[in-house]
């Protein structure tokens, strides 16, 4: 009498029913853990802190197939340091290639910035929710960042360049302790010369060449006249922001389910399996990073 | 669901036979605890004789064979700038756990839920579960034992079979395809009104048998209004942070990653390793700052993510009230203590 399991190929069998290969993959078993090869082609470095790091992925079809909404985020594998997880700070529409503002703070980041042009990385994702950027059509929309948070939000100021049309009045906002920790400086001239982007940036600590805005970023709510019943709201900063700023704004008269907040964890897969982003049960690589601030509220703990 | 009964004589012949064509594991008593009673838990064995049927409870939870603490998730060759990354998705031989119980099982199906059935589903964890054929068996309620509180003690499925002892034979709940077909090659007995009977009289007995639970009416709005109560701090007191209630809980499965290289920077490997949410650096972030940073906050999460978030999530709490993490917290908090003090 035989009563042998027989082995059951699971890979296989998903393999059958799932077309396979893909970056954006939510089903595929095979490439749970694949990270695709990608080279650091260009550095720029921001702040004695922060550098700008342009990547890409190697393979043509994988480059081709790779896309990401404003306010994702992805996994970036440092082989043999670790994988850590970043928000994509470059225009969606560009294929193939993300920009990674990246602070050098912990084992994998301060490796990378001794990382030279043309080495090779991983890439795992686009993962996570994006701001709903079609929602504000017609709107006026207040882009608001504190410190690092500009990284999250640049590429949500790349759309609304990109789609200028698309939005009514833009309200670019930044604040930062210190005039040396503004990112993207040489990107201002820019935005400020958009049609109909206004941008406002204030610093906490002045130094003697700083001539513009000293308070915090709240205080630039009193020189800006908004449409409230119209208008949604990003906000990226450090947890203590959020409820500062989106307090302000819902006292201004905008609901907290027009504004929108990107949440930072930590997280060691970015697929809601290791459980460490978790805010009650809602993992932040899943239901987040980016999140209304109406669901927020209800989460206990989150800000 | 198809029943059956088979012989014990007959079953345990069935049992020689697994055991000679597969990787069995099954109870065996592995050691003896600081009151000199014997701790049992699951063990490869290769003779039948080796099976301890008098085993009350496994000490640990089966979640090692599906989640096991350690693993090496991917490696890395590095040569010079580039890097080849190689996957190793376990593709072992299938195996036989025998002697679960109902938490155990129901436990199972609750981490199905989180790492097969939804987005992104784990490989590592689908691969071992497709590949575990479950035996389940009936258990005698202990005191610390609270799975009828939150409806683990039965099992509608997760397992291939399940055993009921009723004295000289056992009944067979009939799970799987496969365990249909491999029980038509042994002699088993459709179940008869006598038999029908019994099996309702010793369920009826072991629900009277049942002595801790918690009371879960209203425990996610509960706790939501206690979220800043000063009993959480209380608790947190006691709590030590060791991480010994999630070394023993079949549904924790949060982890972190660790990447190791060699002293010659050509070797990497990617380890999994389980983590615990009391543990301190759980939610710490690059540049120190911690989104928990107290015990009482990291135990009042532990309670929020199992009786809470998971519930309003999936419809269910992710504690099978097993009990083992309060006989091994070395504080000796317990979930039905906890429970009730915040419900006073």
């Amino acid at each position: 009498m035989d009563l042998s399991l027989k082995y059951q190929d699971v890979l296989s069998d998903n393999k059958k029913i799932k077309t396979g290969g893909r970056l954006n993959r939510k089903t595929d078993l095979g490439n749970f853990e694949k990270t695709y090869k990608s080279e650091i082609t260009g550095i720029i470095e921001l702040t004695p802190l922060e550098k700008l790091f342009q990547i890409q992925i190697i393979d043509q079809d994988e480059r081709e197939r790779f896309s990401f909404k404003p306010g994702q985020f992805l996994m970036l594998e440092v082989p043999g340091f670790g994988e850590i997880p970043l928000s994509i700070s470059s225009s969606p529409s560009r294929r193939g290639v993300v920009e990674l503002c990246i602070r050098k703070q912990g084992r994998v980041t301060k490796f990378l910035h001794k990382m030279q042009r043309g080495a090779s990385v991983g890439i795992k994702g686009p993962f996570g929710t994006h701001f709903p950027m079609e929602k504000f059509a017609n709107a006026n929309v207040l882009l608001i960042a504190g410190g690092l948070g500009l990284a999250a939000l640049r590429s949500a100021i790349y759309y609304v360049e990109e789609n200028r049309n698309m939005f009514k009045d833009i309200f670019i906002m930044y604040g930062t302790n210190d005039p040396n920790q503004m990112l993207f400086t040489y990107q201002y001239e820019t935005w400020k010369k958009t049609d109909g982007i206004k941008l406002f940036t204030i610093v906490q600590n002045p130094d003697k060449k700083w001539s513009g805005r000293v308070g915090l970023i709240t205080d630039l709510f009193n020189e800006i006249v908004i449409d409230t019943s119209n208008t949604h709201a990003i906000v990226c900063g450090p947890p203590v922001m959020f409820k500062f700023v989106c307090n302000k704004l819902n006292d201004l008269g905008i609901p907290m389910e027009n504004m929108f907040v990107s949440l930072e964890r930590r997280m060691h897969c970015g697929m809601g399996k290791c459980c460490r982003c978790n805010v009650g049960s809602t993992y932040t690589c899943l239901s987040g990073p980016v999140f209304d601030y109406w669901t927020v509220m209800n989460l206990k703990e989150a800000i | 669901m198809i029943f059956k009964t088979i012989d014990k004589k007959d079953f345990n012949k069935f049992l020689e036979i697994l055991i000679e064509n597969n990787s069995f594991f099954a109870p065996q008593k592995i050691a003896k605890d600081k009151n000199n009673k014997p701790i049992y838990d699951l063990r490869l064995v290769n003779d039948f004789k080796e099976i301890d049927f008098n085993y009350d409870i496994l000490k640990y939870p089966p979640r090692r064979f599906f989640l096991p603490y350690r693993e090496a998730i991917s490696s890395f060759e590095i040569k010079n700038s580039s890097w080849q990354q190689n996957i190793n998705y376990e593709t072992k031989v299938p195996r036989i756990l025998l002697g679960l119980h109902p938490c155990d099982i129901n436990s199972l199906n609750k981490l199905d839920k989180v790492l097969m059935l939804g987005d992104y589903p784990s490989p590592y964890y689908t691969i071992r579960r497709k590949n575990t054929f479950i035996i389940g068996m009936d258990c005698d309620p202990k005191p610390f034992c609270f799975c009828r509180s939150v409806g683990t003690h039965t099992v509608q499925h997760g397992c291939d079979m399940f055993l009921i002892d009723i004295g000289d034979r056992y009944f067979i709940e009939i799970f799987s395809n496969v365990a249909f077909d491999f029980l038509k090659k042994v002699t088993t007995k459709d179940i008869t009104k006598k038999d029908d009977d019994e099996y309702k009289r010793i369920r009826r007995l072991k629900a009277e048998k049942f002595t801790a639970k918690i009371d879960v009416t209203d425990l996610t709005k509960i706790l939501d209004m206690e979220f800043q109560s000063d009993v959480w701090k209380e608790w947190g007191d006691k709590c030590l942070g060791c991480g010994s209630c999630a070394r023993v809980c079949p549904t924790c499965y949060c982890y972190g990653i660790e990447e190791k290289i060699d002293l010659k920077f050509q070797q990497a490997e990617k380890l999994k390793i389980l983590h615990a949410c009391t543990l301190i650096d759980f939610a710490e972030v690059a540049g120190g700052f911690n989104f928990r940073p107290e015990r009482h906050i990291r135990l009042k999460y532990r309670y929020y993510h199992k009786h809470r978030g998971f519930v309003e999530a999936y419809e269910e709490s992710l504690c099978v009230g097993c009990g083992r993490c309060g006989e091994a917290c070395l504080a000796g908090i317990t979930v039905p203590e906890v429970i009730s003090s915040i419900r006073e």
